[in-house]
């Protein structure tokens, strides 16, 4: 009987977040998804699917998006790991100085941001500027409207995603296993590679699966640094809703996202077995 | 601040040390400076005559087992084991024997594929030993091993790593601040306060001839009687007297002088409550005093009085339990009965 009304008090505290998810996130999915099969004046159909299909842009455009996401997960797990490692061994004091670091750029609008970056790496930019005084380059390097500038624009936003991820599971790391591992002859390099980087592999999985699904729908990075060719399937599906006025097909892309989302992350949980990874912590 | 200062201690190869102190006493980090994870900013560590305090601690050959056990969470027992020898380069068929005789050594046979969440905290233990053993380290380290485990198994793990290093004849420095754990396992140990080292010496020593007061009060119990040193009877005996015009003779800790302020310590099971009539022992063999039961505590073994000596304070009295010797009622006059032998003298410096 206590479990009982246990289990009621526990609902009644899930409640509100239930209700909204519904009313906010469930119902509108809903009408995107069947937006997304009912043509006006036909009824239902499978034509916009059939359409995806059919013209290769799309395809092509769901495949960059994959690929774009993937190298920066790739980047930002190759400069957030160390970061994340360095402030996981720093003193307290100095790790919270640069936490805060990291985290700053969130306070900051993310237009404003991209803004910025275009400044920096523009033909006349301060990094191009740079490059060619101290001899390094010619002529100005193209930095921006190229699939480089999208790399470095969305790398640069997700990278705090990856840093804080993987940090707070090296945080949990007990520095007793390190030492163990010193005191049985592990050099530093033994120690790391044979236990502090196991240890640590629920924070890359976790931070990797973050970063890759937040990149699948990124827009206004790739948008405002990226050229003609590195559409991805967000900005295809902006221009269906703002120009096209292609609401219907806009669904159906948006319910392809999602289902490709989705099996990107079951498959990657059979590959990586997040299940397993994580109750390894305890 | 300084953690530990003019810490000097040689231990005997095979033997097992024991440093025992109060939290903050700096036990622990003088077994991190011979591990290797603390620095002293002065003097050398030694092991095998070999100067060691500038090597890393994976230079040191030192084996050690961590208050928190510290085994690998993602390897099995079998891998937690043999993670010294894979670094060292041992073959694989030798792995797999050592491996298999330290599994035997702390009985855990047949445990070797699982992993360390499938264990007690017991079990967990035994695989932190294994794995600090199993290198065959010039000497272990151990740091408050068992002080996570529940009291029944901590007596049994106790004994077993008593039998273990007799067995191995490896050379044990270990941290507890449990002074039970230190009497039952130690060949020698290091009563350490504040950073330094109050007295050295085996469980016997320490607790039958404490040096400080310190030592006295922390290892076991004591009564304490605060007096003054007003002569000197016999080489090395001091006759003391104390508030309320008690007097009573003992043996001095340090050389002291008459009229110095002292404080004398007795065990309470070195106190005998002789019955009043009888309380006529000649004066000088046995010291004596005169009181009031004020508690008695029935405890099995032994019972416990509470004696009040007027302005002479209290005695705490401890007396197995034995046919034929009476209970003492509250409220009821006793005399007590010591050896000076028994009473040990300290300077005081608060007076």
């Amino acid at each position: 009987m206590t479990e009982r009304s246990e289990a009621r008090g526990y609902l009644l505290l899930l409640l509100p977040a239930i209700l909204v998810l519904l009313a906010l996130f469930v119902y509108p999915l809903l009408g995107i998804a069947d937006r997304s099969v009912y043509k006006p004046r036909v009824g239902y159909t499978l034509d916009y699917y059939a359409q995806i299909w059919r013209v290769p842009v799309y395809l092509t455009v769901i495949w960059g998006t994959f690929q774009i996401s993937a190298l920066v997960t790739l980047f930002s797990l190759a400069l957030g790991y160390p970061l994340a490692y360095l402030l996981a061994t720093l003193r307290p004091r100095v790790a919270q100085l640069l936490m805060i670091v990291v985290i700053l750029p969130f306070f900051t609008s993310i237009i404003v941001r991209t803004y910025a970056w275009m400044v920096l790496l523009g033909s006349n930019g301060v990094v191009n500027q740079y490059l060619m005084w101290l001899g390094l380059a010619e002529a100005p390097l193209k930095l921006l409207y190229n699939k480089g500038g999208v790399m470095i624009g969305m790398t640069y936003v997700l990278l705090p995603y990856m840093v804080l991820t993987v940090y707070s599971v090296m945080r949990g790391i007990d520095p007793a296993f390190i030492r163990a591992a010193h005191s049985l002859g592990a050099s530093r390099w033994q120690a790391f590679r044979k236990v502090f980087l196991p240890l640590s592999l629920p924070g890359i999985a976790g931070g990797t699966l973050l970063v890759f699904i937040l990149s699948l729908g990124f827009f206004i990075t790739p948008a405002l640094m990226g050229g003609p060719s590195d559409v991805m399937i967000a900005m295809l599906i902006e221009r269906e809703v703002e120009y096209t006025l292609n609401w219907s097909f806009a669904s159906a892309l948006a319910v392809i996202l999602l289902m490709l989302t989705l099996i990107g992350f079951v498959g990657y949980n059979r590959i990586v077995r997040l299940d397993r990874v994580f109750e390894a912590r305890g | 601040m300084v953690a530990v200062r003019d810490v000097s201690v040689t231990i005997d190869r095979g033997s097992f040390f024991t440093l025992l102190g109060p939290s903050g006493s700096g036990k622990t980090t003088t077994l991190m400076m011979v591990a290797g994870f603390a620095h002293p900013t002065r003097g050398e560590v030694f092991v095998d005559g070999r100067a060691v305090a500038g090597l890393p601690p994976q230079k040191r050959e030192l084996g050690m087992v961590f208050q928190s056990y510290a085994v690998f969470p993602h390897l099995t027992v079998f891998d937690n084991i043999a993670f010294p020898l894979q670094i060292r380069r041992v073959r694989r068929a030798e792995i797999r024997q050592r491996v298999g005789e330290a599994l035997e050594l702390v009985r855990l046979q047949g445990y070797d594929r699982r992993l360390p969440r499938q264990l007690s905290g017991g079990e967990q233990q035994r695989v932190a030993l294994a794995r600090a053993l199993v290198f065959r380290p010039r000497v272990l380290l151990m740091d408050e091993p068992l002080g996570a485990l529940d009291k029944k198994l901590r007596a049994h793990m106790q004994l077993e790593l008593k039998h273990i290093q007799r067995h191995l004849h490896v050379t044990v420095i270990y941290v507890t601040h449990d002074q039970e754990e230190a009497l039952t396992m130690s060949d020698r140990v290091a009563v350490m306060q504040r950073g330094h080292i109050e007295q050295v010496g085996t469980p016997a020593e320490l607790y039958e001839a404490p040096s400080t007061r310190f030592v006295a009060d922390f290892l076991g119990e004591s009564n304490f009687v605060d007096g003054v040193v007003v002569g000197a009877p016999d080489p090395g005996r001091w006759l003391v007297r104390a508030a309320g015009g008690l007097e009573f003779r003992g043996v001095g800790a340090v050389p002291l002088q008459a009229g110095q302020p002292v404080t004398a310590a007795v065990r309470p099971e070195k106190l005998v409550p002789v019955d009043d009539a009888a309380g006529t022992a000649p004066i000088g063999a046995v010291n004596t005093c005169k009181g009031i039961v004020e508690e008695a505590i029935y405890l099995g073994d032994t019972t416990r009085y509470r004696v009040a000596l007027g302005a002479g304070g209290a005695m705490t009295v401890k007396v197995p339990n034995r046919a034929g010797l009476r209970q003492h009622a509250e409220g009821e006059s006793v005399a007590l009965a010591w050896s000076p032998d028994e009473t040990r003298i300290f300077p005081r410096s608060d007076a």
